[in-house]
């Protein structure tokens, strides 16, 4: 191969990787220069045009003043009400998960394996139609519309796929190790504590992530089983976004998406190598 | 102990009149924002002056639909708000399930059989007790014009349909979008419940739309009125799939088309622009639709307690909705005309004057018809089908024989 | 007793999981399936009619479109974020400069809902805002691009959406597998005089079977579950020509108040699942471990 030729080659590959890393961040452009214009400028402008006057009122509104029913607070209480009900849940059901994923795929027993498949088809239930019946479960229990009963649908249905992700992450790991450790009489949380807890940081990390996305976004469960004065700021989101009456303000609306985003595309720009890394630790190989 | 809490505010009422009402009031609803809010904010505000907290319960989008899931999970639990933004034959539904709390006391003390229309008041009953209140009366069937456009384009504003495709014709060749228009579900059920008054008339409306009556609608003016709705896809234009309503409304203000088919609440956008009514926009009935009235009407249901504080606090609650200081704020904010008969019109508009006179004179004609494209005819099964097919005829380019045929079997589907 | 607990302590440790499971996952599912026969309206009501709401969903034209949009989505969602995530992994995987950056800059989408993109990507989709208007403004001035307010494409534009958020994951997990590639094997094979391509066709991809297995299980989970992605970008419109059955069933059973329906078509919808997913865990139980 020759050089033109490779450098051709290198031209391509980053002539490609550029235009989709382009394609992709567009919607995001579009939403933050939307959110430093002002309306006229929405009104008349281009999508794309960048804004003529770096224009920050739009933020600050969406976070402390903005006003959805009666309650002209912004997005602020919403966002660590929603800090409240990830945290717990994303704790409980990594660990949750971890232990499962132990189990299912080093102490194996008769029907685990079909357990799993079990847990697994659990996934893909559409989340509609568990509505009503949870909501029914969760006043039995006393726990509805409140934060503790919210957190626990999170974890209900968030530990399908932590233990789907420990499970495939323990099951490269040779049984040989647990075989040993249990002929040396270690008991069964100590061998979990002592050997597989300290090598599963980067499957850690990839579950941490993955709930903590699929709750901080999560609406459904949200503005269902909250309570007045709990819910999460999808919920606050949805209540400033999706009304069509007296004067639409398109840039408080984006500021407040991006706001909303925030925590979670944080989570992505600092774990990010983390994730493919986690990810090359085994977790795909299914 | 009943006896000696009566007795006991009676006995107190003179003195401590405000603060004589504990309790509070958890209210669902789904007016997030713009005049909707400020209403809500007035109601509040009411209630707080007379010692009762109001809870605040807002889910937005959809038209209620987020808001109705939420009542439902909350309902099957058994811990149901104290009141919720419901309508229509939804709240006869509410109440055969045995859901709803009896507000009669107030009702009548507060004269409510006398100062509500009856087609009102029908609505806020079930078995006869006062269940729930009404806000408002919104009239549904209204053409927003731009007068300007129809100047330079040397057309009229239409009265009937004939007219209307002659009207929009010449204001396309001027090279405006004659109807400003948002292709969703609701949006083209409101223009297609203009056009079935409009052509069919409000007695055919009444028997087809609202009593269900298959032989009406198996008749060849269902054929026509698909026909007349099928000539409007060429006055719209191509972008209008998924639009907003507010951005058909805007589209109107600044002279890019000539009018708009929408509700009452339209109003509020063209004076959110500082827009006048009469001179910078106009306001009439849909073509053919002139003496009739398709109302839309909201209200809050009262949902059944076990505290009995919150019980009291949702008699207050009722009351200061029926409150003409609330009518006429809450009304002057959302665009509709109060619910309450004989108040003091001069703080409202033209349009609105319009719609108090239709209003009283189309209820002594049989004009006045319940809208189904806003949930005031038929069961929501009936009219989400109604709903499907409309949407579907109008995206499509399917024939009007073939809309009307698959009306039929929607409706009879969903019954 | 000690001896006992020991050794049936993992499945001890499984048990508030299987209960959870049991009562949450599949005692709803048979809840729901009881609904499906019944003629419940607003709420529940435990009057049975047999098979009348399969009847009636099946004879309802939104049914049909929703479920034909379905196969669509399902098909074209899978198989394009396949090709973009693999294309996108191997070109990263060429030791470029700024991986970093271009990796967390695909994944992004990952993160974010639609409830919080869908305003931009309407914007972007519509053709007197977004793309079509930008290249006429560039002078192009024949350039249609208006799917979203086609009711025969509509549901192209949700594929693309959903593909800008999902690719990047599966370029995440190729990569991975990329990454887990021994580089021997892909020294001797050049030494051998195979060209990259080659050896990629024949050497590295047969070896990533694994992740597609993986990655098609993630993309069927999210594309049987979308949902968000209509309500944002179409509203099911225009008509209902975009609607997916997951929509179809929120919407009859909350909003319509036909909630026997609404079940019948979640039954539907969970047969599916269950035709996709056995075959994978089949393959993935049988062979994993004896």
């Amino acid at each position: 191969m020759n050089s033109l030729q490779l450098k051709m080659g290198r031209a391509l590959i980053y002539g490609l990787l550029i235009t989709f890393a382009l394609l992709y961040l567009g919607p995001l452009y579009v939403m933050l220069v939307t959110s430093l214009k002002d309306i006229e400028e929405i009104r008349g402008g281009n999508i794309l045009a960048l804004p003529e006057h770096l224009n920050f009122s739009a933020w600050s509104k969406a976070w402390s003043s903005a006003c959805t029913g009666t309650d002209c607070e912004g997005l602020a209480p919403y966002f660590w009400n929603s800090v409240r009900i990830v945290i717990p849940a994303v704790l409980i059901s990594t660990l949750i998960g971890a232990f499962n994923g132990y189990v299912l795929a080093q102490w194996q027993f008769k029907g685990s394996n079909m357990l799993f498949g079990a847990l697994l088809f659990g996934c893909f239930i559409p989340f509609q139609v568990i509505l009503l019946p949870m909501a029914k479960l969760l006043a039995i229990l006393g726990l509805a519309n409140t934060v503790t009963g919210l957190v626990a649908v999170h974890v209900v249905y968030g530990v399908t796929f932590t233990t789907l992700f420990f499970r495939n992450y323990y099951v490269a790991i040779p049984n040989e190790l647990v075989r040993a450790a249990r002929l040396d009489g270690a008991p069964f949380f100590t061998i979990f504590w002592r050997i597989f807890l300290p090598m599963s940081t980067p499957i850690i990390v990839v579950t941490v992530i993955w709930q903590f996305t699929q709750i901080w976004n999560d609406f459904l469960f949200g503005v269902v089983y909250s309570g007045p004065g709990t819910q999460p700021i999808t919920v606050a989101l949805n209540n400033l976004v999706n009304t069509s009456v007296g004067g639409k303000q398109y840039n408080v609306d984006m500021a407040a998406a991006i706001i909303a985003a925030l925590p979670t595309l944080f989570v992505y720009f600092v774990a990010g190598k983390y994730f493919v890394r986690g990810l090359t630790a085994g977790a795909v190989k299914g | 102990m009943k006896f000696k809490l009566s007795a006991l505010a009676a006995a107190t009422a003179l003195s401590l009149a405000p603060m004589s009402h504990a309790g509070e009031v958890e209210v669902l609803h789904w007016w997030t924002s713009g005049g909707e809010a400020a209403s809500v904010q007035f109601l509040k505000q009411q209630l707080e002056s007379k010692g009762v907290t109001w809870t605040d319960f807002a889910v937005a989008g959809g038209g209620g639909e987020s808001a109705m899931t939420v009542l439902k999970s909350r309902a099957i639990s058994g811990n149901p708000p104290t009141a919720a933004q419901i309508k229509g034959p939804s709240i006869q539904e509410w109440g055969d399930l045995g859901f709803l709390a009896s507000i009669n006391d107030v009702a009548t003390q507060a004269n409510w059989d006398n100062v509500l229309p009856t087609v009102v008041s029908d609505v806020m009953k079930h078995n006869g007790e006062y269940v729930a209140a009404p806000v408002n009366v919104h009239r549904v069937n209204w053409l927003w014009a731009n007068p300007e456009v129809f100047r330079k384009a040397g057309a009229t504003i239409p009265t009937t349909w004939d007219d209307f495709m002659v009207q929009a014709g010449k204001l396309k060749a001027a090279g405006y979008i004659p109807l400003a228009h948002g292709g969703q579900a609701w949006q083209d059920a409101t223009v297609f419940e203009a056009v079935v008054l409009g052509v069919g008339g409000a007695e055919y409306y009444q028997k087809a739309f609202v009593e269900g009556d298959m032989d009406m609608l198996n008749s060849d003016t269902t054929v026509k009125v698909f026909d007349v709705f099928g000539q409007l896809r060429q006055f719209i234009d191509a972008n209008s799939p998924g639009r907003d309503w507010n951005v058909a409304t805007s589209m109107v203000i600044n002279g890019e088309a000539g009018m708009q088919i929408m509700g009452d609440w339209a109003k509020g956008e063209f004076k959110v622009a500082g827009k006048n009514a009469g001179t910078d926009f106009v306001c009439v009935a849909a073509p053919g639709t002139s003496g009739s009235f398709t109302f839309n009407v909201d209200s809050f249901a009262f949902f059944s307690q076990s505290d009995a504080d919150k019980s009291e606090a949702q008699g207050v609650m009722a009351d200061a909705i029926l409150s003409t200081e609330f009518q006429e704020v809450f009304n002057l904010n959302k665009g509709s005309i109060p619910a309450r008969l004989g108040m003091d019109r001069s703080a409202f508009d033209s349009c609105a004057h319009d719609s108090m006179d239709a209003f009283v004179a189309s209820s002594q004609t049989g004009g006045l018809v319940p809208s189904f494209a806003h949930g005031m005819a038929v069961s929501e099964a009936v009219a989400g089908a109604i709903y499907d097919t409309a949407t579907n005829y109008f995206n499509s380019t399917d024939s009007a024989e073939t809309g009307a045929q698959q009306l039929v079997a929607a409706i009879s589907a969903a019954q | 007793m000690f001896k006992y607990l020991e050794t049936h302590l993992p499945k001890l440790v499984l048990a508030p999981t299987v209960i959870a499971m049991l009562v949450c996952m599949y005692g709803f599912i048979a809840w729901t399936a009881g609904l499906s026969f019944t003629k419940s309206r607003m709420l529940p009501q435990w009057e049975f009619v047999g098979l009348d709401q399969y009847a009636r969903l099946f004879s309802n034209p939104r049914w049909q479109v929703a479920l034909d949009n379905l196969f669509i989505f399902v098909f074209l969602f899978i198989l394009v974020s396949l090709v973009l995530g693999l294309l996108l992994a191997i070109f990263l995987d060429q030791k470029v400069r700024a991986e970093g950056a271009l990796r967390t800059i695909y994944l992004y989408p990952m993160a974010i809902s639609f409830v919080v993109t869908g305003t931009a990507w309407k914007w972007i989709l519509n053709p007197g805002l977004g793309i079509e208007k930008l290249v006429r403004d560039f002078g192009f001035t024949d350039f249609e691009f208006r799917w979203l307010v086609e009711q025969d494409m509509a549901i192209y534009t949700i594929v693309i959406a959903a593909v800008w958020q999902s690719s990047g994951f599966v370029m995440a997990m190729f990569l991975a597998g990329l990454r887990g590639v021994d580089d021997n094997l892909v020294k001797a094979a050049q030494i051998d005089g195979a060209s990259k391509i080659q050896t990629y066709w024949h050497i590295i991809l047969p070896m990533m079977k694994p992740v597609f297995f993986g990655a098609i299980v993630v993309l069927a989970h999210i594309a049987i579950k979308s949902f968000d992605l209509v309500q944002a970008l179409t509203g099911g419109g225009p008509g209902y020509a975009s609607d997916l059955p997951a929509n179809f069933m929120y919407t009859f059973a909350f909003s319509r108040a036909q909630m026997g329906l609404g079940a019948a078509s979640a039954m539907i919808m969970l047969c599916g699942v269950l035709a996709i997913l056995v075959p994978y865990l089949y393959s993935e139980l049988r062979t994993k471990r004896s």
